[in-house]
């Protein structure tokens, strides 16, 4: 069973928050929502997780029991130790007990977390916060697994461990949906999905966007902005010709996925929905 | 151009906990220098060090060439995680502060002039780290110490952080940069590696990446090889299509053909969070 949005659009006082979002989320694949602070990835995870009402479009998701649901802050008690935590999860989802234990041992052996059974939760280190969320998460062995950027702020090295626990939940079948601001992690995504200010601007397989990156990208060494539609990578410029003509002195370049973010963005304000003030 | 920011042999310690240990470090002025380093690695401290906002236990620091002032941080532009803005003030209220505190005339610049009226803890936080970014700039700060400057910010609103950063790099200001990203890292012209307080890599992005290698597997079934290679206790990720694993291609080779799968397994360059990750891990064993 094939679970996700279609064409789904929620409107919050008086205007969209969300425009019309596809979201797929398919058994044993992993689907990234990229996009900054306020494009709507909460909401499509909120209204996939049923914790917000849409007002049009439809919604595929399996028994509200059969979800693991991470919001971007929390997803565990700060005051219960870690084996208290996963004692009221195992109990709030029922789990019979000898399965309540095979199961509490097994995520804590996946997360690295066996060693801090009597710590409380609101004193582990950031990562490790995260980490047992998504362990909390996966205890039930949800069919989806909804997930809101479970790395923001957590190093590469934690960041390295999280991705091996969502992929090992993927690789056992779950549809995975996760939301991120790190544009490299669509790489790990067998399905992205662009998102700003409620919209989506573009959505395939990690290939199709940037395969999709419309006219030509070049680069531009050091010195003056090379033409209107340009902006800094590292100390050279990019340069994005949407007709396909670029500035000379410019060398194409294939797109990378912070270019075909970049230029999907760009040519969103090019078409005029975008405004200069957007966080 | 000259060394703005260095430090020889520093050290914080608090209590029994060694924050920083021995860090020799240079910011000049021109170039832009990324600090990486997991959570705890020392990074935020060494930032407050070099900004005399902390005192070493060991070694020396100088901020334009004499020992963190007042009078040598009112060239300093710095924005902490934490933005450093008043919540409760207006957009053009913190910019007129920092404006009386600096004794500069600067306007309010057109990209957060729209928000002006706005309080700036109801902004959003793409917005307020536009402002925050603004504000730390106002004076024309010879060097700029920013810590994770763009965590939140669309990739076009980072982009445009970023096009802020390189026009004060080019005008002269030094940068210091701590990130996560490891495409802000690749922006920066060095890194440095910190680990259980130490600087445990220097170099640009491609000497830290230096030699390092993974085997890359490409098959029909990912999500089995992965299984197959995790259970097989290898360090593995899904990336790009591929199965990508820190061992040897043998390895790699054997564990999947035992388990009946037909792979191409090849070796291929690190990239750069692969190199960090085993930079600081082999650090850290």
């Amino acid at each position: 069973m094939s679970w996700g949005l279609d064409d789904v659009r929620v409107s919050r006082g008086g205007s969209l928050a969300l425009a019309g979002a596809t979201v797929p989320a398919d058994p044993g694949r992993i689907t990234v929502l990229v996009g900054g602070d306020g494009a709507g990835k909460s909401t499509c995870l909120g209204v996939l997780a049923g914790l917000i009402e849409p007002a049009a479009g439809f919604v595929r998701r399996p028994a509200k029991e059969r979800i693991g649901y991470v919001p971007a802050t929390g997803g565990i008690y700060a005051d219960l130790t870690v084996e208290e935590n996963l004692a009221f999860f195992a109990a709030a989802y029922r789990l019979p007990g000898a399965e309540r234990r095979g199961r509490s041992a097994e995520i804590l052996r996946q997360t690295g977390l066996a060693g801090a059974t009597t710590r409380l939760g609101g004193q582990l280190s950031g990562g490790m916060q995260r980490k047992l969320a998504v362990g909390l998460a996966l205890l039930h062995e949800p069919e989806l697994l909804i997930l809101d950027e479970p790395t923001t702020g957590v190093d590469p090295v934690s960041r390295a461990e999280l991705w091996r626990l969502i992929s090992r939940a993927a690789a056992s079948g779950t549809a995975v949906v996760v939301s991120t601001t790190y544009l490299n992690e669509a790489a790990r995504a067998a399905r992205v999905v662009l998102l700003a200010a409620g919209s989506v601007l573009a959505s395939g397989s990690p290939e199709d966007i940037l395969g999709g990156v419309p006219g030509l990208l070049g680069s531009s060494a050091d010195g003056a902005r090379p033409a209107e539609l340009s902006w800094r990578r590292g100390a050279s410029w990019r340069v994005w010709a949407p007709a396909g003509r670029l500035p000379d002195g410019a060398r194409q370049v294939l797109p990378d996925f912070e270019d075909a973010v970049v230029v999907a963005e760009l040519g969103r304000e090019l078409a005029g929905h975008g405004s200069e003030q957007e966080g | 151009m000259g060394i703005l920011a260095e430090s020889a042999a520093v050290c914080r310690r608090f209590g029994s906990f060694t924050a920083v240990s021995g860090v020799d470090i240079a910011v000049s002025g021109g170039e832009v220098v990324g600090l990486l380093g997991a959570n705890g690695a020392g990074k935020t401290t060494l930032i407050r060090l070099l900004l005399g906002l902390a005192e070493p236990t060991q070694g020396t620091v100088a901020l334009f060439g004499s020992l963190p002032s007042i009078a040598t941080r009112r060239r300093v532009g710095y924005v902490p995680q934490t933005l450093g803005l008043y919540a409760g003030l207006t957009v053009a209220q913190n910019w007129s502060f920092t404006a009386a505190a600096f004794g500069t005339h600067a306007p309010l610049p057109a990209r957060i002039a729209g928000w002006r009226r706005e309080l700036v803890g109801g902004l959003p936080l793409g917005a307020q780290r536009q402002v925050a970014f603004a504000v730390a700039l106002s004076h024309e700060p010879e060097l700029l110490v920013l810590d994770e400057p763009t965590s939140g910010v669309s990739p076009l609103g980072r982009a445009r952080l970023w096009e802020e950063i390189r026009s004060a790099a080019s005008r002269g200001a030094g940068v210091l940069v701590t990130t996560h990203y490891m495409e802000e890292a690749e922006q920066c012209d060095r890194l440095l590696v910190m680990a259980a307080g130490r600087v445990v890599a220097a170099g640009t992005a491609s000497q830290i990446v230096g030699g390092r290698t993974v085997a890359e597997a490409r098959c029909e079934d990912n999500n089995r090889a992965f299984t197959v290679l995790d259970e097989g206790g290898i360090a593995v990720q899904l990336l790009g299509g591929a199965v990508r694993a820190s061992a040897e291609p043998g390895a790699v080779s054997a564990l999947l053909s035992g388990a009946g799968i037909d792979a191409d397994v090849s070796l291929v360059p690190a990239n750069l969070e692969e190199a960090f990750v085993d930079i600081v891990t082999s650090r850290a064993a």
